[in-house]
């Protein structure tokens, strides 16, 4: 039997070390794991809790990120709790397994803590890694802060092992804004925290004797699109039970949690769409800018971002007030508009409001984003307001430098 | 050829993709396949032909369209060793009580495994181009081989 871990109502965790205590709480019977920057503490962590004995389960050290998530397949198959974390390259390299997880719908909890891809190589966080795994059939949900690195997680389990949902999810933190950042934490007791995540009940457990099955078949062009098809249904359903999972939570903890969390939208003129360590400077700017120059900012962020909230974003940007948006995107779109963008648009072109929007490209590698700069992108989207057009290019680069960077201009009057 | 080697065997008994079609919301979670009908606690004390396998399991479907050499058996020179059902990747040699007899047609890829481990002088097990015929095959077997002094 595990031993229980003494923890103080108000601890000073960073994300990483918030995370690896979630996982250990949640009494996760497999981790099969291999470091990389900047989420090695997390399984770091949680080996340690293993060798001290706060964990009855298994830590499968491999040899690659392939291998871990391979390891978190089978085990999983097999009819375990399973978790492990990741960044960037070892997230790229495992990014034929994730596939194969989704499908199988293994819940399998991933534990991502962002960080940009080479080339050129680079430890720092952007959201490169989390855009890579966005096609990829898991439920991902992104935590801005440290608390929100433990509670997440908690919530992941709950969510991908429900009878309704069993699809594997990601729990996205920014590189070192947020892994390395020590934060006050408010932890939950051990049996408080295991009582909310669960028992996990097995569903088609390879090691089940006395009914074998096959996981892992090949499908062919007779079956697969139907296969595909009730593994989309199942994405496109888990929110009603991710909602569900958050009042729970927010009974248990009063922290609230929302697939999209909006700030100061009731009467916003002007709107910045962003994700991660970003969203608590954007929010900070907003009510800045409010005070001094009374430009009225909202901030929205698609906290849960695979199944990608239409719903809610549509509801966020249906304001009356509101001119112009801004969707920032940290991760370098290779030859497109930001991926937030695009799908904020889409959301936004079935509105009344139907605001103009624009992308910029911002913190590539790590490059800092801060109040000011966040401040002087919100008056540009004041300036598109007034002028009735958007004034700018409509793809932009935020804190590069060289000659000013753009691409494309509205042809709506 | 297979058919009749077992008289209560249901290997081969479809062509694969013959099962019935269902739509997406019946299809199972995960692609999860159920490999017999009911309990199968017992399954691993019971041959082949007194399992109970399920539409889903390949064992009851043909799944070697695609080959296009086979290996043909030669009961007068076998010597029931099991080393070609020791070492079939597919599991398509067919033996009971340590005698071959012979090849399961409807699952063999024609990979040629079973004839390089055969220890026989000649070979208990040629590969032949898959259009030849067994009979005709076995009338040309070759001789014994002499060994060079």
């Amino acid at each position: 039997m595990a031993k229980e871990f003494e923890l103080n109502e108000v601890e000073v965790w960073d994300g990483n070390y918030a995370a690896s205590q979630a996982l250990r709480q949640a009494q996760v019977d497999v981790v099969a794991a291999y470091p990389i920057t900047p989420s090695t503490p997390i399984v770091e962590g949680y080996g340690s809790y293993v060798a001290n004995g706060y964990i009855d389960g298994e830590f499968v050290m491999v040899e690659s990120e392939h291998g871990a998530m391979s390891g978190c397949v089978g085990a999983a198959a097999a009819g375990g709790r399973v978790a492990t974390a990741t960044s960037s390259q070892g997230f790229a390299l495992m990014v034929e397994v994730l596939y194969q997880a989704s499908g199988m719908r293994l819940p399998i909890v991933l534990t991502v803590v962002n960080r940009a891809l080479a080339s050129p190589l680079n430890v720092r966080g952007d959201h490169s890694d989390m855009y890579l795994g966005r096609d990829s059939g898991w439920i991902q949900i992104d935590a801005f802060d440290s608390q929100e690195a433990y509670d997440l997680p908690l919530c992941a389990f709950r969510i991908g092992e429900h009878l309704d949902v069993r699809l594997p999810v990601m729990v996205h933190q920014d590189g070192f804004t947020t892994s390395h950042k020590a934060q006050n934490v408010y932890p939950l007791k051990d049996d408080v925290a295991y009582k909310f995540v669960g028992d996990y009940v097995p569903v088609d457990e390879m090691l089940d004797f006395t009914r074998p099955v096959t996981h892992g078949a090949q499908t062919e062009e007779d079956w697969h699109f139907e296969h595909k098809a009730k593994q989309h249904k199942a994405l496109m359903d888990a929110p009603k039970v991710i909602d569900e999972v958050f009042a729970e939570f927010k009974k248990l903890t009063g922290r609230e949690y929302k697939r999209v969390e909006t700030y100061m939208m009731e009467d916003a003129e002007v709107a910045l769409v962003l994700l991660g360590s970003s969203v608590e400077t954007a929010v900070l700017a907003a009510k800045q800018l409010r005070e001094e120059e009374g430009i009225k900012v909202g901030i929205v962020s698609p906290r849960c971002f695979r199944p990608f909230p239409y719903d809610l974003i549509r509801e966020a940007l249906d304001v009356p007030t509101l001119k112009a948006v801004c969707c920032m995107d940290k991760s370098a779109p290779g030859g497109a508009m930001g991926a937030l963008f695009n799908e904020v648009s889409a959301a936004a072109y079935s509105t009344n409001a139907r605001p103009m929007i624009t992308n910029y490209i911002y913190g590539l590698g790590g490059r800092d984003f801060a109040v000011d700069e966040a401040k002087r992108i919100m008056k540009e989207q004041k300036a598109h307001a007034d002028a009735g057009h958007i004034t700018t290019n409509i793809q932009q680069f935020s804190g590069l430098r060289g000659p000013k960077l753009g691409f494309y201009e509205t042809r709506r009057s | 050829m297979s058919k009749g080697v077992l008289a209560t065997d249901k290997r081969g008994m479809r062509e694969l993709g013959a099962e019935d079609k269902v739509g997406w919301d019946e299809v199972t979670k995960g692609v999860v396949l159920d490999s017999f009908e009911g309990d199968a606690s017992d399954v691993v004390h019971q041959k082949a032909e007194e399992r109970h396998y399920t539409d889903f399991n390949s064992y009851t479907a043909t799944v070697a369209s695609w080959r296009i050499i086979k290996p043909v058996y030669n009961r007068d020179i076998c010597i029931d060793c099991q080393n070609c059902w020791v070492w079939c990747p597919d599991t398509s040699i067919i033996s009971r009580d340590k005698q071959m007899l012979g090849i399961d047609y409807d699952h063999c890829k024609g990979c040629g495994v079973c004839v390089e481990v055969c220890p026989t002088n000649p070979k208990s097990l040629l590969m032949f181009a898959e259009a030849e015929d067994n009979d005709e095959a076995l009338a040309g077997w070759p001789q014994k081989e002499k060994k060079a002094k």
